[in-house]
């Protein structure tokens, strides 16, 4: 049961909507503009930004860099959510609400913070800066959205199926691997995918502990302040988002594959 | 071998301080129907997770034919299992649920076709190997568990209340079918109930458990007329309980002061002492006979009044209250008889050994 | 001997659990709360040149309150603002979903599904294109004055509208408007409905239905999204450095500078620590005054 139509509402949420999108589709409308002014009116239809991404080696440096950090801080993080998951799903222990927080904790607090926490104690040890306290920083980060996800998903995960494959022989490992890893599989990819795009897209911890290597928000923050750049990073931007559009479609898809409809959602709870 | 094919010894499993089964120890038959009856929390799920090695026992110990299989991980035990959700694995079809136990059977492609089709057979759903779970009804899927189960060819079948989610007729129609595949395959089946009919009809014998604790071990007809304490005999079908007090016995039988009605001399089959106030008749409302006018049938026959009636199709109970009686007697009757109606008088016979003499908790 | 095993039992759920959560904690501990010490300690330390004299002190800490001083000065003004920016935000960001979370949870009935992942699918797009696009809109050349100069409205561009504390707060709603609005639809689309009409059949009104049932049970959605909005805002860069001009500045745009040009690690210690602490205080005083608030209602 639900209430009837109310058109006043219902204007102002598409209003909001229009607020939240169209300043988003700013970056592709511009990025087809010809000449570098980002004003209106447009100037006319023009691929030459694209050709001008398309020939930025250093952009492709820093893109190879970011898949990189992208895809081994996100399946460090998945793999140390799963695990979390697992027994925040299945066990009712001592200090659980607080073993929760401290996960919680470095997507909560700002991440400034964070990021200059681990700047201070990489430094002080004498490492240096890098891909690598950049890939520490993304999955202390990325850890807690992925457990979110997968706690979401793991509450429904019937225990007797464990047990139902130890009882028919299997043990702890292969128990794993035939029942609960493909059972949990769609729901280990939409939060690796959505792990990989946090890091793919996270800007300041890498411009802290950044060394010679750039990620690509790095790149494209510095090129924000040459005018003349500016417009080949409105078509990267274009792409990225067209990307992580797709990419975040593909998750959501696979968050609730499998899930019975009553089951399915989207939302987080923290 | 055989009287003692499952042998559980002094038996404990604590979940802090609840005593969920505490220092039980009984035996089983090979080849047995044995039911585990009891109220939800009595600790009869516990003792199955027990002999299926999902929980470990914080004291005693569980021998299988013979073997000590105590502390023995589920997989390398002899037995299997029905789960109450059935837990079928939604992620692969029928056929490859009903294999998943045989891999390290290693079978030939055709000696484990042949079980599976063995198995299916005896569920009685050939034909049915590529569907998957959410396409099949309770029922199948509760066959497809036992399928799974049994390929295995365990030494025992354990079944935590499999029954429980299937409609009335159809938990009737499968309760038959169980007993039945029970007896084809000869396996020792262990069932978890709390539905005291269904482990009656089923059942060889029944452990009626609560708190923890065996209260009685029997075949289900002397759980029903010897019960052998206040618990088993409440818990089972309905009954009516009246305050009494022992005199004088002779060995076998004892006399019996029941309040309000009178003094009689029966059987003493639990060897309650003598001169004891602290004591309790039971008797089952279908050994009350009633008549509207007095008869000569019956050890014990009284005047009543009917209160209330209750019919149920099959059976009618009656409400009779005894002059001088603090409740009402429960008599029940195959016959709805016009004249015994609310308010009309009528008379109760009652015969010696249908009166259990039991002792006050 | 039975107790010396009933413990070993009710500690085996406890054991298995910290096994599995032992790599987690493990990355917390190393990763952030031993980092996190070390800045508190580094806040202790002066710097000299171009090494960093171990001697305790709590000069950073004094020269951050010093209002007196230039440097005081300026720190505790951002530190202000740098609140009072984030309470903007989580309150703009409040008013402005709470319509659509609640359009969502009481009127949408078809394709929920696609309602949430329209709600939440910027959240995902890259946070500094999502700034850079409302530089590109708020800009002395954008989209909101050349459009407004074009049709004759304007003669010259707006200037509020850009490097302002108001091109921060509108950024910033609309960088963090998942956060509140995934929490506001959580808690209200778990209102049952049938107490909205236990309420109309009482003889409320729609407006007395909402005020007296619908906000109340909404509350712990509206403070866990004021939260988690204020929380992070509190240390924003991006936004303040991209829209914000000198105007806008906010404190972590300072502690910036102090890690990287004017490389003074101590004093940019103190004042992150000094911004964790208030964080803290401030989430501790909305807990405690929604406590109150739902205890009289």
């Amino acid at each position: 049961m639900k209430l009837n139509e109310n058109r006043t509402l219902y204007i102002y949420v598409l209003i909001y909507f229009g607020f939240l999108y169209i300043p988003v589709m700013f970056l592709p409308i511009f990025s087809f503009n010809q000449g570098i002014h980002m004003a209106f009116p447009l100037q006319g239809f023009s691929t030459e930004h694209y050709e001008d991404m398309w020939n930025s080696p250093k952009l492709f440096d820093a893109l190879w860099n970011s898949i990189y950090v992208g895809v081994v801080s996100s399946l460090m993080a998945t793999m140390l959510a799963f695990f979390a998951a697992k027994a925040f799903t299945k066990y009712k222990f001592r200090g659980q609400a607080l073993s929760y927080g401290a996960i919680l904790t470095p997507f909560l607090i700002p991440e400034i913070i964070l990021a200059i926490a681990l700047l201070v104690i990489w430094v002080s040890v004498g490492l240096p800066l890098g891909l690598t306290p950049i890939i520490i920083g993304h999955v202390l980060f990325c850890t807690p959205f992925c457990m979110i996800i997968l706690i979401a998903r793991m509450e429904g995960f019937d225990n007797n199926l464990e047990e139902a494959s130890r009882d028919l022989g299997e043990g702890v490992f292969m128990t794993f691997w035939r029942v609960s890893f493909p059972i949990l599989l769609p729901g280990l990819i939409a939060a690796f995918l959505l792990g990989f795009i946090i890091s793919f897209d996270e800007f300041l911890l890498a411009m802290f502990l950044q060394g010679s290597d750039q990620t690509l928000p790095i790149y494209m923050w510095g090129q924000l302040r040459f005018a003349r750049r500016l417009p080949h990073v409105l078509a990267l931007g274009a792409v990225i988002i067209v990307a992580t559009s797709l990419v975040v479609m593909l998750a959501y898809w696979l968050r609730n594959v499998g899930q019975p409809q009553e089951k399915q959602d989207l939302t987080f709870k923290i | 071998m055989s009287e003692n094919f499952i042998d559980i010894r002094n038996i404990s499993r604590h979940f802090g301080t609840v005593k969920a089964v505490d220092d039980v120890s009984f035996s089983i038959k090979q080849g047995e129907f044995f039911s585990l009856l009891g109220p939800s929390g009595c600790g009869k799920t516990t003792l199955l997770r027990l002999l299926a090695g999902f929980e470990s026992a914080n004291q005693g110990e569980i021998f299988i034919d013979g073997v000590d299989v105590t502390t023995m991980p589920p997989n390398l035990r002899p037995t299997n299992m029905v789960f109450q959700n059935y837990a079928i694995f939604p992620h692969i079809n029928v056929k490859k649920n009903i294999e998943f136990g045989m891999r390290k059977e290693k079978l030939s492609k055709q000696e484990l076709e042949n079980r599976v089709q063995e198995v299916l057979s005896l569920v009685k759903l050939e034909g049915y190997e590529e569907r998957f779970s959410n396409q099949l009804s309770g029922g199948q899927r509760q066959r497809i568990a036992l399928a799974r189960a049994l390929i295995k060819r365990p030494k025992v079948l354990l079944l935590d209340e499999p029954l429980g989610a299937l409609d009335k007729k159809l938990r009737d129609e499968m309760q038959i079918e169980l007993r039945n595949l029970q007896k084809a395959v000869g396996i020792t089946f262990v069932f978890v109930t709390h539905d005291q009919s269904e482990s009656i009809s089923m059942s060889d014998r029944v452990a009626v458990m609560n708190e923890g604790q065996i209260q009685q071990i029997s075949d289900p007809h002397d759980l029903y007329y010897n019960p052998q304490n206040i618990f088993v005999s409440d818990f089972i079908g309905t009954t009516n309980f009246l305050s009494s007090s022992t005199g004088s016995s002779n060995g076998e039988n004892i006399m019996v002061k029941i309040d309000q009605i009178g003094e009689f001399s029966i059987k003493n089959k639990l060897n309650i002492p003598e001169n004891d106030n602290e004591t309790v008749v039971s008797i089952r409302p279908e050994a009350i006979v009633l008549s509207p006018s007095p008869i000569d049938k019956g050890d014990i026959v009284m005047e009543g009044t009917i209160e209330n009636s209750s019919y149920y199709g099959e059976l009618t109970s009656f409400y009779v209250r005894v002059q001088g009686a603090e409740n009402p007697l429960i008599a029940s009757s195959q016959r709805f008889d016009n004249n015994s109606f609310e308010g009309n008088k009528c008379y109760l016979s009652i015969n010696f050994e249908d009166i259990n003499l039991l002792k006050k908790e | 001997m039975i107790n010396w095993w009933n413990s070993l039992y009710s500690r085996s759920d406890n054991a298995k659990a910290y096994v599995l959560l032992s790599p987690a904690l493990i990355l917390v501990i190393l990763g952030m709360a031993v980092p996190l010490l070390a800045v508190f300690s580094v806040s202790f330390t002066t710097q000299a040149s171009f090494e960093i004299d171990y001697t305790p002190t709590f000069d950073r800490y004094i020269e951050f309150m010093d209002t007196s001083s230039r440097t005081g000065n300026v720190l505790t003004t951002l530190l202000g603002r740098s609140i009072s920016i984030s309470f903007l935000v989580a309150f703009f960001t409040l008013i402005t979903t709470y319509p659509v979370a609640y359009y969502v949870a009481f009127y949408v009935k078809k394709n929920k599904m696609l309602w949430l992942v329209l709600m939440t699918l910027p959240f995902w797009t890259s946070y500094l294109l999502r700034v850079f696009a409302w530089k590109l809109i708020l800009g002395h050349k954008g989209v909101i004055n050349a459009s407004l100069m074009t049709v004759g409205f304007i003669d010259e561009p707006l200037g509020f509208l850009m490097y302002s504390q108001t091109a921060v707060v509108i950024t910033l709603a609309h960088a963090w408007a998942a956060f509140a609005l995934l929490p506001l639809y959580v808690s209200l689309e778990k209102i049952d409905y049938s107490l909205i009409e236990a309420s109309h059949d009482l003889g409320c009104t729609k407006f007395e239905t909402f005020w007296r049932v619908v906000w109340p049970l909404s509350l712990p959605g509206v403070i866990g999204a004021v939260l988690i909005i204020f929380i992070p805002t509190v240390g924003d860069y991006v936004t303040p450095a991209l829209v914000g001009g000198t105007e806008g500045r906010m404190l972590s745009n300072m502690i910036q500078t102090y890690f990287g040009r004017a490389n003074n690690f101590p004093l940019g210690a103190a004042s992150a620590v000094i911004m964790l602490i208030s964080v803290a205080l401030v989430t501790i005083a909305v807990n405690v005054v929604t406590k109150r608030l739902t205890q009289r209602l």
